[in-house]
């Protein structure tokens, strides 16, 4: 993480500085930015604008138009369930419903006490194994909701 | 005596307890033992699926629970002693032997990450004889095969390459869209974690063949096991000359770079790729110009899936005339079918093009996992048809499907049991579509809010005559008016949907449906659209 002294934006302009020699490097360091402090700050944005001589407009119009880039900090745990056909056909929309009802919050939320968030997600190519979900990006298939609860039990006590 | 056992790394193994399998078979070995974590043969149902090595062959055990580990090896596993999760000798069993496995003849037989592995399971001989060609010869063979895009549009690779070959410029790319979103395909990923030097030796043959010195994996974010073993094994093929500077020793330039999505499903749309890997956001572009002249950066550039890279050594290595020899009519060779979702043995089904769609599900899949009646099966991802059961004696290939209102596409196959309600599958058609839609053209950013509307009101019975006209009316504009395949397809589903399965959709539904309809869909409806996400973009 940051060390003391550091601040963000001279950390920001680090990671820029790694990443100089690639081609349409935006994505990669956005990944990197999320993957350091855990989300995209909109403090960020004006930096990046300046160090990769592009518009904030530019910078502002990726950061929002891909899902995986947040806005701010997720749970302790990010649960993702999928959605999508091949796990519907298994029961996908039931084992979300059921988790909402457990966790108390709806899709896209994260638990008022911040252990836990729960997002959808089309598709992680466990299709023959689902319900398929991601556990703070393990892969985990054939959940029942038991096995959904004791993985959330076991992710908690971590 | 060292046993070696292999316990694969795939993240579809992974994901019912693959590591703790590998973890608890180091500590209850009763002998030396060497795992070697390799790739998965493709019998999920099967997985994690523990082979031990005798002299009879690879002995499999499966699907072995980590908590089964110790009563195994207690009952002679490293031996390959008889039990009730014995297979027998993996290479034997039919639903393997039965296949003709080309673009996968190694996954889950190697080390995934083993140089010397790849090489002795006959890595290589592609590329050698390649660089041995003049490179329109190589761009020949690759026409000559047959080969077509498997990422679903099945255009002729051969003159995709030919293409680029004959654009001049100083810099050209070769770009392999490994973004896999399709709900049903998992190949592209078995592939990179199972095998992935020889996506890299295809794409190094793409490469010369075209004259291209730089290119990139742009593999989705849902794929962290993929975007791993990629990274690990381009560092491998690095330091064995396979990329660099002087390829094999031929004196052709090729370097490799993975470029992880960001989780936007449009961004397998190969121009949205191509803005994603400029650093852009996933916006569609209008063709033309086509990325063969004006792609990456401008520059002429090779755009093709994972699975059609991944064919081309076996091709060079055998000769277009082999391969050609396989499959019917226009689709020749094979593919890499993939079964999924409600069905009995799910996994990778690689065969040669024509085999039905009946046998794949019933012969091969075994039915579906809950062993109710097979109602509906989804071929082709999120875009493609919706079959009925008994409609389900096609022949596997491109034409025949499109013949019959279906569409091939990726080769992934989704079983639904009796249970499913297809007015639902149809509404998700469009929300999904309405979630991932890039917005560049209005067809699909406003059809596909505006078709979910229109088949809520015809499942609640109001004016359904109506609505159902100004549905089809819908579906066409989409069909003719969308810039690219998302919201060109969406209404493929919807309408197969409509017409194999009308009853779903009629108002007598609604009085028994509604209410179950509300508690089921109603709560998370509003969560789909408003504004709950944390993340502001999508809401996955």
């Amino acid at each position: 993480m940051v060390s003391p002294g550091t601040s963000v934006t001279d950390r920001v302009r680090a990671l820029v500085a790694a990443h100089r020699g690639d081609r349409g490097a935006l994505l990669p360091i956005l990944h990197r930015i999320q993957a350091e402090f855990g989300y995209v700050d909109s403090d960020v944005v004006p930096v990046l604008a300046a160090e990769l001589n592009i518009s904030r407009a530019d910078v502002h119009g990726v950061v929002t138009f891909y899902s995986d880039f947040r806005s701010e900090p997720a749970g302790r745990t990010v649960l993702k369930l999928c959605r999508a056909e091949a796990c519907q056909s298994v029961g996908a929309e039931q084992l979300v419903a059921h988790a909402e009802r457990v966790l108390g919050i709806k899709t896209g939320q994260t638990t008022p006490d911040g252990s836990v968030t729960l997002e959808q997600v089309f598709c992680l190519g466990n299709c023959a194994l689902g319900p398929a979900g991601q556990v703070n990006d393990r892969v985990r298939g054939r959940l029942s909701p038991a096995r959904l609860e004791s993985l959330l039990k076991g992710a908690a006590s971590r | 005596m060292t046993t070696t056992v292999y316990v694969p790394r795939d993240s579809a193994a992974l994901s019912l307890g693959a590591d703790e399998v590998a973890a608890n078979l180091a500590q209850e070995a009763d002998r030396p033992i060497r795992i070697v974590r390799n790739g998965s043969h493709g019998m999920l149902w099967l997985e994690p699926l523990v082979e031990v090595v005798t002299e009879r062959g690879r002995i499999g055990y499966g699907p072995v629970e980590p908590d089964a580990v110790a009563g195994l090896v207690a009952a002679g596993m490293l031996d390959g002693a008889g039990h009730e999760l014995c297979q027998g000798v993996v290479a034997e069993l039919p639903w393997l032997r039965d296949q003709t496995r080309l673009c996968f003849a190694r996954v889950g037989v190697t080390d995934p990450l083993s140089p010397e592995d790849y090489v002795a399971h006959g890595g290589l001989a592609g590329l050698r004889r390649a660089l041995r060609l003049p490179p329109a010869d190589v761009v020949a063979e690759v026409t000559e095969s047959g080969l077509r895009g498997r990422g679903g549009a099945g255009f002729p690779a051969g003159i995709k390459w030919k293409t680029v070959a004959g654009t001049p410029g100083p810099l050209k790319f070769v770009c392999c869209n490994a973004d896999e979103g399709d709900s049903g395909t998992f190949a592209d990923r078995m592939l990179m974690e199972g095998d992935p030097f020889t996506l890299i030796e295809g794409m190094t043959i793409a490469a010369y063949a075209v004259g291209a010195t730089e290119g990139y994996v742009y593999i989705r974010s849902e794929y962290p096991d993929a975007v791993r073993t990629m990274r690990e094994a381009i560092a491998v093929a690095r330091e064995q000359g396979w990329l660099g500077e002087n390829v094999l020793g031929a004196g052709h330039t090729f370097d490799l770079f993975v470029r992880v999505g960001a989780g936007a499903y449009i961004c397998g749309e190969e121009t949205a790729m191509l803005e994603s890997l400029e650093g852009k956001r996933g916006m569609v572009r209008a063709k033309p110009p086509i990325p063969a002249i004006t792609g990456l950066f401008g520059k002429p550039t090779v755009v093709n899936n994972v699975l059609t890279l991944a064919s081309v050594p076996a091709i060079l290595a055998g000769g277009a005339a082999a391969y050609q020899a396989l499959g019917v009519e226009r689709s020749r060779g094979t593919q890499v079918f993939q079964l999924a979702g409600n069905v009995a043995r799910g996994g990778i089904f690689e065969t040669a093009f024509g085999m039905t769609l009946h046998e794949l599900v019933h012969t091969y899949g075994g039915g579906t996992r809950t062993g109710r009646p097979v109602r509906a099966v989804q071929v082709g991802g999120p875009l493609g048809a919706y079959l009925p059961a008994t409609g389900l004696d096609l022949p596997m290939e491109y034409e025949a499907f499109a013949a019959a209102g279906a569409m091939l596409g990726h080769g992934g196959v989704v079983v639904f049991d009796d249970t499913v309600d297809m007015a639902s599958m149809a509404r998700f058609a469009m929300e999904f579509c309405a979630e991932e839609s890039c917005g560049k053209c209005t067809p699909c950013r406003v059809g596909a809010v505006r078709g979910v509307e229109v088949i809520d009101k015809i499942v609640a019975g109001q004016d359904p005559d109506g609505n159902l006209a100004l549905l089809g009316d819908l579906c066409e504009l989409m069909t003719e008016g969308s810039l690219c395949a998302m919201g060109g397809l969406t209404p493929m589903p919807v309408r197969s949907a409509l017409l194999h399965f009308a009853d779903d959709f009629g108002p007598k539904r609604a009085g028994d449906f509604g209410p179950k309809r509300a508690g089921d869909f109603g709560p998370k409806r509003a969560g789909d659209f408003g504004p709950a996400s944390p993340n502001g973009g999508g809401h996955r």
